[in-house]
Formats: C-alpha cells, sequence, structure tokens
C-alpha cells in the first residue's frame, strides 16, 4: 500500500489536474468547487446546445477527471466569451474570463485550432492586427480630417486624451466611419485628443478570450511600452474590448492608465455635447449592449443618455437587453470563427439580433462596439423582412445630428 | 533519416512597393520580408514525416530580417537542428544565387531528403528546387501534396493541372518541391514561439553568394503601364461602380 502512494505522488500532474487547480488561483476561482450543477450556464449560453461542454458541463468533466475529452471535442470554439453564463450563475463562478478561456487555451496548446481562427493569430502576431493589414497603415484613416488628428509620435507634445482607436475603426472601410465621426465629435467639442498611429497594436483582448495568452501580452507589452512614450490625461477607446484590456487585464501587466470608452466619456459632456445636437434624427432606435460594455463592465445608462440626446429620437428596448442582452456573436474570437460556428449553427446570433430589432419596429439598430456594425448589416442583408433596418455606431449618429456639414 | 529544409524569404505583398533608384529592383530599404508560403508547407511536411519516422529535421535559412523568429518558430513545431547561412541575403539574392549557397552547405548534412516550397512569387529567375537538385546531383520532384516514406525511397503525390494525381516513387536522397502538406502548418501558441526564441540554438555557418550564379540580369523592373485600349477608372466606390454599369450597359451587357 504504501508503495501505492509513494509512486503515486511522484506522478506529474496530469492535465485534468493542471486545468482544475489552476483555475481556482484566478479572482474568486475556487467558487468552482461550489457548482451546483444546475444548468442554467447551458441554458442562457446562445449557442450551448451546439456545445459538447457547456460551462456546467466542462465542470463536470473537470470534477471526473475526464478534461481530456473537452480538448479532444472542438466544440468549446461555439463560445463567443459573452458573459452570459457568467452573469446568471448562482455560484458566481468566473465562467468566460475562467474556465472557458483555459479551455481554449488548452485547445490551442494542443494545436486544435479552426484554420481561420489561425489565421487572424497569425496576422495579430505579425501586423499587430487581426485583419493582416500593414502596421503603416493604420493611421491612413485619419486623411483628410479636419483638423487633423495629432498623431503623438509626429506632435511631440501631451495631450489630454489619447484616443485608443482600434483595430477595426483604423482598418475596416465600414468601421472606418465610425472613426470618422468620432474624430469630429471630439474636435466639436475642442477635446485635445492624440492617437499612437503606426505605434497603436491590437489590444488583443479578444485573441486573450480565443486562448493566444502570449499573443495578448506581447502585444499588450508593445502597447504599454508605446503608452509610456507620451503624456496624456487619460485613453479612450471606440472598442469594449480595447476598454476591457486596458481596464481590467493591462494592469496586471504592470500598464495601468485611467481609461474610459467613448460613451463614458461623452455622456460626462453631455451639457456641452447637447447644444450641438441640432439636426433632427427623425427615427425609432434600439440599442444592442456590447458584451464588454454592458455584462463585463457594467456600462448600461452612458450610451442610452447620447442616443436619447439626439433630437426626434424615440429609443425603445429588444426583448434582450442591458443583463441579458444577446451577443452579436464577435465576441472570444468569434470574429474569426464565422465559417466554423455557421457550419456547426448554421445560423448566426447576429441575424437573431436583427429579428428582436425588427420585432419592435426600429428603424436603426443602434451599436457601440466596432465589431457590431459590419456583423448586423450583413446580417439586415439576409433577413427578408429587415430591408428598411439601419445599423449604425452611437458617434455616427451623433456625428449626424451635429449642426455642420456633412463630409 | 536526415531531412533538411531550406526556406526563403519573400518581400510581404501587405507593403506597398517602390522600385529602386536603379530601376533593377525593388526598393528594399521599404520590403518587409516573410517566409514563403510554400516553405511553411515544406517545413510542416517535414516535421509530419518526423513524427511519423523518427526523422531528424534540420532547417537551413539565409541571414535576413525575421530569420531568427522564423528559425525559432520551426523549432516550436519540431525541427532539431536550425542553421542560418551568414552573409548580405538582405540585400536580395537571385534564386540561383540562394540555391548555390545551400548547394554548398547541404552536403555535410547528408540528407536523406531535402523538402522546398515548390515556389516564391519572387522567383525571377526559375525556383530553388530544381537547381538545387541539379547542384546536388539528385532527383527533383516538384508540385508535392504528400509524402510517405519508404525504402530507400519516397512514395509522393504529384499535382498535375486538371485536377489529376501521379503517385510516384523517388529514390533517395532526392529534392522534393512541397506545393502543400499533407496536413495545413500547425498554429504554434505565441508561448511556445517566446521560450524558443530563448532556448533556440541556432548555428551560424559562414556561406557565400557567387558573384556569378548564372541568374538571368535584370533589365528593367517597372509598374504595370496602362496599354492603350485600356481604361483606368478613377474614384471612390460610387464612382466606380457607376462608371462599370454604364460600361457594362455600352456593352450590352447589362
Ligand atoms: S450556472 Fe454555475 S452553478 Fe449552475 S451549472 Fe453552471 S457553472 Fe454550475
Ligand atoms: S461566455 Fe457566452 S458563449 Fe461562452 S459559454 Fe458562456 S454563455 Fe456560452
Amino acid at each position: 500500500m504504501t508503495v501505492l502512494v509513494t509512486a503515486s505522488t511522484t506522478q506529474p500532474p496530469t492535465l485534468n489536474d493542471a486545468v482544475y487547480s489552476g483555475l481556482q488561483l484566478i479572482e474568486n476561482g475556487e467558487r468552482i468547487r461550489t457548482c451546483l450543477q444546475c444548468g442554467t450556464c447551458s441554458g442562457i449560453c446562445p449557442f450551448g446546445h451546439l456545445m459538447d461542454y457547456p460551462p456546467g458541463k466542462m465542470i463536470a468533466a473537470l470534477r471526473a477527471g475526464a478534461f481530456e475529452r473537452v480538448v479532444n471535442s472542438d466544440s468549446v470554439w461555439m463560445c463567443v466569451s459573452c458573459y452570459a453564463c457568467t452573469q446568471v450563475c448562482p455560484a458566481q463562478i468566473p465562467l468566460t474570463p475562467g474556465l472557458m478561456t483555459r479551455a481554449k487555451e488548452e485547445m490551442l496548446l494542443a494545436g486544435n485550432v479552426p484554420e481561420e481562427l489561425q489565421h487572424a493569430l497569425q496576422f495579430s502576431q505579425r501586423y499587430g492586427n487581426p485583419l493582416g493589414e500593414s502596421p503603416r497603415k493604420r493611421a491612413a484613416w485619419t486623411k483628410g480630417l479636419d483638423p487633423p488628428a495629432t498623431i503623438l509620435g509626429k506632435a511631440k507634445r501631451p495631450v489630454d486624451v489619447l484616443w485608443f482607436v482600434g483595430d477595426y475603426p483604423s482598418y475596416h472601410p465600414r468601421v472606418q466611419r465610425t472613426a470618422r465621426a468620432l474624430a469630429k465629435i471630439l474636435a466639436i467639442l475642442d477635446v485635445d485628443f492624440g492617437i499612437l498611429g503606426r505605434e497603436e497594436q491590437s489590444d488583443a483582448d479578444s485573441q486573450r478570450l480565443a486562448g493566444e495568452r502570449g499573443l495578448f501580452e506581447m502585444l499588450a507589452e508593445k502597447n504599454g511600452r508605446a503608452f509610456a512614450k507620451y503624456q496624456f490625461g487619460e485613453i479612450i477607446t471606440t472598442d469594449p474590448h480595447a476598454y476591457n484590456a486596458l481596464k481590467n487585464e493591462y494592469p496586471a501587466l504592470g500598464i495601468s492608465y485611467p481609461v474610459r470608452h467613448y460613451t463614458q466619456f461623452l455622456a460626462e459632456r453631455i451639457d456641452q455635447l447637447k447644444p450641438h445636437l441640432r439636426r433632427e434624427v427623425k427615427a425609432r432606435i434600439t440599442f444592442h449592449d456590447p458584451c464588454y460594455l454592458g455584462r463585463a463592465n457594467g456600462v448600461y445608462d452612458e450610451p442610452r443618455a447620447l442616443l436619447e440626446a439626439i433630437p426626434g429620437v424615440t429609443l425603445v428596448e429588444m426583448f434582450h437587453h442591458r443583463q441579458t442582452s444577446l451577443c452579436c456573436g464577435g465576441g472570444g474570437g468569434g470574429m474569426w470563427l464565422d465559417g466554423f460556428q455557421w457550419e456547426k449553427a448554421r445560423s448566426r446570433i447576429s441575424e437573431w439580433r436583427v429579428q428582436e430589432a425588427i420585432k419592435v419596429n426600429a428603424d436603426i439598430l443602434a451599436v457601440a462596439c466596432p465589431y457590431e456594425t459590419p456583423r448586423f448589416e450583413d446580417a439586415v442583408k439576409t433577413a427578408a423582412n429587415g430591408a428598411h433596418l439601419v445599423v449604425k455606431d452611437i458617434a455616427e449618429l451623433l456625428a449626424e445630428s451635429l449642426d455642420i456639414e456633412e463630409e | 533519416m536526415n531531412i533538411v529544409v531550406p526556406i526563403n524569404f519573400v518581400p510581404d505583398l501587405v507593403e506597398e512597393f517602390s522600385i529602386a533608384d536603379s530601376g533593377k529592383d525593388l526598393d528594399r530599404e521599404w520590403v518587409s520580408l516573410m517566409l514563403n508560403e510554400f516553405d511553411d508547407h515544406a517545413i510542416e511536411q517535414a516535421i509530419l514525416l518526423k513524427e511519423r519516422t523518427d526523422a531528424e529535421v534540420t532547417v537551413m535559412a539565409p541571414d535576413v530580417e525575421g530569420v531568427d523568429d522564423a528559425l525559432a518558430t520551426a523549432s516550436a513545431r519540431g525541427a532539431d537542428r536550425l542553421i542560418k547561412l551568414e552573409d548580405d541575403f538582405e540585400a536580395g539574392a537571385s534564386k540561383h544565387a540562394l540555391a548555390r549557397a545551400y548547394a554548398a552547405a547541404i552536403p555535410a548534412l547528408q540528407p536523406d531528403l531535402v523538402l522546398t516550397g515548390v515556389q516564391a512569387h519572387d522567383d525571377l529567375d526559375g525556383t530553388v528546387g530544381p537547381l538545387l537538385a541539379e547542384y546536388l546531383g539528385m532527383p527533383y520532384v516538384g508540385y508535392i501534396s504528400g509524402v510517405e516514406i519508404g525504402d530507400g525511397a519516397a512514395l509522393v503525390r504529384k499535382e498535375y493541372p486538371g485536377g489529376l494525381i501521379a503517385e510516384m516513387e523517388v529514390m533517395l536522397p532526392a529534392v522534393l518541391g512541397i506545393q502543400a502538406a499533407d496536413q495545413p502548418p500547425r498554429y504554434v501558441a505565441f508561448s511556445k514561439i517566446r521560450q524558443a526564441m530563448q532556448s533556440a540554438e541556432i548555428t551560424e555557418l559562414e556561406a557565400e553568394i557567387p558573384e556569378d550564379a548564372g541568374a538571368a540580369a535584370v533589365v528593367r523592373m517597372y509598374l504595370p503601364e496602362t496599354g492603350e485600349r485600356a481604361e483606368m477608372i478613377e474614384g471612390d466606390e460610387e464612382e466606380v461602380a457607376s462608371r462599370l454599369v454604364e460600361l457594362f450597359e455600352q456593352a450590352g451587357i447589362l
């Protein structure tokens, strides 16, 4: 008997043990031991019905020492890191940032990665953005802005606000319109802002949530070095994922600055902004809460306050809103798993969401995350009954209402 | 079983190119180099063979920007030996010169199999594989999308245009031009690449880019010129789209 005990203590820990004990070390991670196996998480998960191991079942597998089976199934790639499960779990287990992300990390280490996701990760590594665009062209979207955008590396002066523009607003032709709109609003408010231009790298939060922790750290460190070169009062972001990373993840890497999403920054200046909002936008608008503004960070009121400040707007809520908002399907790597998820689901979460907007007779689906405009616009294209629905970022709606000529 | 993979770097097409003042080459200052995609497949094929047959894999590369990262990545994927050829490859070397530099270094490794990417987008004077095979006095088969090792021979799948595939037996040692590995190149987590960057041992080998390797000389390099009958449509998406519709209507297509 003693021989047996000695032998077992010298065994290296199994993957299952390493993952299970590792998960208990993160913030509130010990709560994983209190999972009641109620299944609420799996029920609320938008793709739970397509996962071999939705959160509760994954915990059961860990308890049974069967984590290998999780790694051998590719269905964890259906997780869009939307925080819906984390929000409802009665045991308050950090399911999205802990369990699901850890499972993806193991998938990645095992090389079990869908090819389309590989491309986005490799692009991020080589170019600092998941779109595979030239880092030299990161500030190309600012061309023709009046007044011109201040690029910190060139201006060599302190600014009040460092605007972290983000990948999609910098490169994606549709989302560049959001960036230009926000630049216009900041200019009208006389905000002294600067951008990093080609020194800016992907915030890498979605890469982290897709399991690429090492890549996240590398890119965060590069951003951290760029921040350290300049003087500024605070950071604002276009992208809720960047906001989440800078607020909740970068500090652990020693990169710590005051940061806000642009909707928070503008809502604080709403009295200054209102007199400029003179053009009516006569429309029923419904707002889609982005997961990383809403559930992950509790920002619900500011985007709505901005929309209500626009004259002519009637704000209506969809069935899922605020804490219960549906994901657009782009989180946690979902942005780069469209084909993979389509093959498993034969429908897209963005399509379900667009149907909710149509159901409340909205004219405009307002968003506040750069992933969402292209995702929802694509979904509208395939909705037979949705041709009238327009998708716009809050920044674009505000810019439209400004009393200045369209460019 | 010794497998050698001499890899090749090509200008990254994500950046815009300009022509050097000489009018005979790209302006190298603005070129950023990346691993040739087909060589990535050659590395993968070598690692897959290693996993099946216990082969030893050596990856060999010219000393250019990004070479250390590429070699570290190869090591993280499973390559056993990494060799860097030292000379001024940054300035650009013809494929003849590159093949000669490889041919000088490879025999000492006594390879059974040399795997190269079948082509590269900057192959102005031929591809490395056949040139290398000629200099090494080995047989060459290109456009390979599958390799199995037999007794003193390799069984390879060669792709022909029109969806035809041939299975061939090639006596070893041989040079193969890889079009695609049996499986797409695997993803290596960045944490593993980072570890390899710190721990991988890269052997530096003096090499020589031969003065006259026999490559064709570039007389003039220039951007495509607009042909006499061509109309270049300028403007934003809307303008371009309306002009296209107009043209299609004129042509009676719409
Ligand atoms: S909701 Fe929480 S407690 Fe219930 S099964 Fe899921 S993880 Fe366990
Ligand atoms: S984070 Fe969202 S997608 Fe992922 S398991 Fe939880 S509910 Fe499902």
